[in-house]
């Protein structure tokens, strides 16, 4: 029943955004650390999303009880990547980090796109919970059909 | 009299069982949201729904006459066409999910997938009545 396939869905885009939260905690919680000089500073990690892998076969659109949300339902985290943005680089002479010159890298973090991207990863979230529920009580109505 | 289960309970069973590969679909759609690059995808539900009731596969529109020729996007089994929704205002990552709208049909079909269910309900109900004859 194709219904049950939602909860593996909602479940999988559950377990994306959760891997986008932890990412974007992980980014704030770093903002401002400095690496000693000879150490790479922390940059700025995101998650990559994808559609599982669609059945290429002809253009073939598959509908979720054929594949059995296996393919082209679920999200998938692809990986990690670091941003490749200059970091941010801060004259602080007294630092005990700074260069020869008196600059310190600071992480390429920006707190005001990891603050919008909490949000918009908890409402993502909040979506897929509100998904499974009606999931649940559509399929709960149906086990009680006849009754 | 001869009771046939099937005529008395109509189209309903066919409407569920779409309705139910709609709502996973809606569902896809949604969990999809932040995923570059995907597209937002249907069912034309009245279409197939017609299709269906006049019990021939909605398939064959398109004849190939080249092996070169793309076929015709259909599934296997009961034969209806996923097809993509045209976007709205896609977004720079060529994700077409609008998920206010998607959300909105989720409920919408979750509604109409009750009513279907109401509805049967009710006939097994008239039919439990008949044959207690009470």
């Amino acid at each position: 029943m194709s219904l049950l396939n939602v909860f593996d869905i909602a479940g999988s885009g559950m377990s994306a955004q959760s891997i986008r939260l932890n990412t974007t905690a992980s980014n704030l919680a770093n903002a401002e650390s400095v690496a000693p000089r000879g150490e790479a500073t922390y940059r700025a990690r995101h998650p990559v999303f994808a559609a599982e892998l669609e059945t290429a076969a002809g253009g073939h659109l598959p509908l979720p009880s054929e594949t059995g949300a296996a393919e082209g339902s679920n999200v998938q985290v692809l990986g990690i990547v670091e941003s490749d943005k200059p970091l941010n680089i801060r004259y602080e002479p007294d630092h005990p980090y700074a260069n020869e010159n008196g600059y310190v890298a600071y992480p390429n973090v920006n707190p005001v796109e990891e603050m919008s991207n909490m949000i918009s990863a908890s409402r993502s979230f909040q979506i897929n919970v509100e998904m499974m529920n009606t999931a649940r009580s559509l399929a709960e109505r149906v086990l009680n059909m006849g009754r | 009299m001869k009771i046939s289960i099937d005529n008395a309970l109509g189209l309903h069973p066919q409407a569920l069982a779409l309705r139910s590969e709609r709502t996973s679909l809606l569902a896809r759609n949604i969990a999809q949201a932040d995923t570059p690059g995907y597209k937002s995808r249907d069912i034309d539900f009245q279409s197939v729904l017609a299709e269906q009731m006049k019990g021939t596969p909605m398939q064959g529109t398109l004849s190939g006459t080249n092996h070169a020729h793309i076929t015709q996007a259909t599934n296997g089994q009961g034969g209806y066409d996923v097809q993509y929704r045209v976007p709205l205002m896609p977004s720079l990552d060529g994700n077409t999910v609008d998920v206010q709208s998607e959300q909105s049909k989720f409920a919408e079909n979750n509604m109409r997938f009750l009513a279907s269910l109401r509805f049967v309900d009710g006939r097994f109900g008239s039919l439990v009545t008949a044959i207690k004859g009470e």
